[in-house]
């Protein structure tokens, strides 16, 4: 592995389901630290795209690396299996739909993971769940079952749930797109945080603002390519590309 | 109606009723071991298993109970296979309720959401990890009231196995028919003591999947 490859490192990512290609020969690289927000229209291949990175939606061509290992490598079933339980243990990952374990407290969805993996005790699992818990303002509701929180409390439990096991990656898919627009807030509070701790952070959002404010860089991708990336001042000020300022102009005008 | 003679003879039917419910739970038993092993049939990512699990559900849910019955207890000999009554009828029984089973606990897999397996196995978890910690806990509250219906379904299945002569429930009606020519008294009692079973069995699977149910 060379030393100067990029921590994530995509190259020539292709995607089909059947015969409908969702990716077309993307590539991206991440540096280590970097936070990159995905824009586009649904059906664009961003969430697709940002699902192989863990090998959910596995690729049909190309390749995916993660800090110098090769995520979507051949190997036989059980090695690969073997192999991806552990690389995906360092990437965390939060979904639009929270997908908390509705029969475990807020206390064992984070503590699950950790135990069960990294061999962790019941009080060290304790400890680690109290100061994830913490980071994102929900200590208070460790008793608390899924159910009896709100969409946003929901989320910001399934980021500390991703934390626990201590990831160098973490991928957002629409984490607040489920969301109503008064609890939006609390979770982009959360997710800022972990941009200031300089995590590595790949988000996939609906939210233009938020991207703004947060990504070092923006990229827009349309029907399984990407169109443009740059800055968000440039991606959302100055975009070159015609698709982009269109779907900006629909995107802006919906939004307000 | 011949009330006289029925409380007369109900304490036999009362033991008739407990062999009843011998059967019923060893059948159930077998039934739930049958079925999970179909199901996990069903789900394997072997092809030939899941072939193997399809076979089963379409060929014991396919033919009448009373004809599989039939064959490992009256066939069973011609092949090697030598069982009493009472073992052909929980044998048989349990296969059988095993098929319907196993549909109930593949469907409650099935219907835990897709995204609770992808959380899972984000974390780093197994496939069977994920499976045991996460699908099986939720899939198992979900699976109580079908279970029930398949336990109610098979607790009268059982009287399928005075055919071959089982002295249960209603092989002991038909005997006392036969001794006192009172065929509306003797099934009466038969049919309500299959009722009393029925309806506690109901309530307890009532209680049970309030019990179990994530609020």
């Amino acid at each position: 592995m060379a030393q100067n490859q990029p921590f994530v490192d995509i190259r020539h990512a292709q995607k089909s389901f059947g015969k409908v290609e969702v990716l077309k020969d993307i590539s991206l690289t991440v540096e280590r630290g970097q936070i990159v927000g995905i824009i586009g229209s649904s059906g664009s291949g961003k969430s697709t795209l940002l699902r192989a990175i863990n090998d959910l939606d596995p690729l049909s061509g190309g390749e995916i690396w993660l800090d110098g290992v090769q995520v979507n490598k051949k190997l036989p079933h059980r090695q690969y299996e073997a192999h991806i339980n552990a690389l995906r243990q360092q990437v965390g990952m939060v979904f639009q739909h929270f997908n908390l374990f509705p029969h475990l407290s807020v206390r064992d969805n984070v503590t699950m993971a950790p135990m069960l993996l990294k061999n962790l005790s019941r009080a060290e699992a304790n400890r680690l769940a109290e100061e994830q818990l913490d980071h994102v303002g929900m200590l208070e509701r460790i008793e608390y079952y899924p159910s009896q929180l709100s969409g946003g409390q929901k989320q910001r439990v399934a980021i500390a749930r991703a934390l626990a096991m201590k990831p160098k990656l973490m991928l957002f898919d629409e984490a607040t797109s489920a969301l109503d627009p008064e609890l939006v807030e609390e979770v982009n509070l959360v997710m800022k945080k972990l941009a200031e701790q300089h995590m590595t952070m790949i988000i996939v959002t609906h939210e233009m603002d938020f991207a703004a404010s947060v990504c070092d860089r923006v990229l827009f991708m349309d029907k399984g390519v990407v169109v443009e990336e740059g800055p968000p001042q440039v991606i959302f000020k100055n975009p070159t590309q015609p698709r982009t300022r269109e779907f900006l102009r629909k995107h802006i005008e919906g939004a307000s | 109606m011949d009330t006289e003679l029925m409380l007369k003879v109900y304490p036999f039917f009362l033991q008739a009723a407990g062999l009843t419910i011998v059967l019923s739970v060893l059948t159930a038993l077998l039934g739930l071991v049958c079925g999970a092993l179909g199901a996990a049939a069903r789900l394997s990512r072997f092809v030939i298993l899941r072939f193997l699990g399809a076979a089963y559900v379409s060929v014991f849910r396919g033919t009448p109970a009373l004809i599989q019955l039939f064959i490992l207890y009256f066939g069973g000999p011609q092949i090697g296979i030598q069982l009493d009554a009472f073992q052909a009828g929980v044998i048989g029984l349990g296969v059988n309720a095993g098929a319907y089973m196993a549909e109930t606990i593949r469907g409650a897999i099935i219907a835990v959401d897709r995204g609770q397996t992808e959380a899972a196995r984000t974390l780093g978890l197994s496939r069977w990890q994920a499976m045991a910690r996460v699908v099986l806990p939720q899939a198992a509250r979900l699976m109580v009231r079908p279970l029930g219906v398949n336990l109610n379904m098979l607790i009268k299945a059982t009287a399928l196995v005075a055919a071959i002569s089982v002295v249960e429930l209603t092989y002991t009606a038909q005997r006392y028919i036969g001794s006192t020519y009172k065929p509306f008294e003797m099934f009466l009692l038969a049919g309500v003591l299959y009722m009393a079973i029925i309806y506690v069995t109901g309530r307890g699977v009532a209680w049970l999947d309030r019990r179990v149910r994530i609020h």
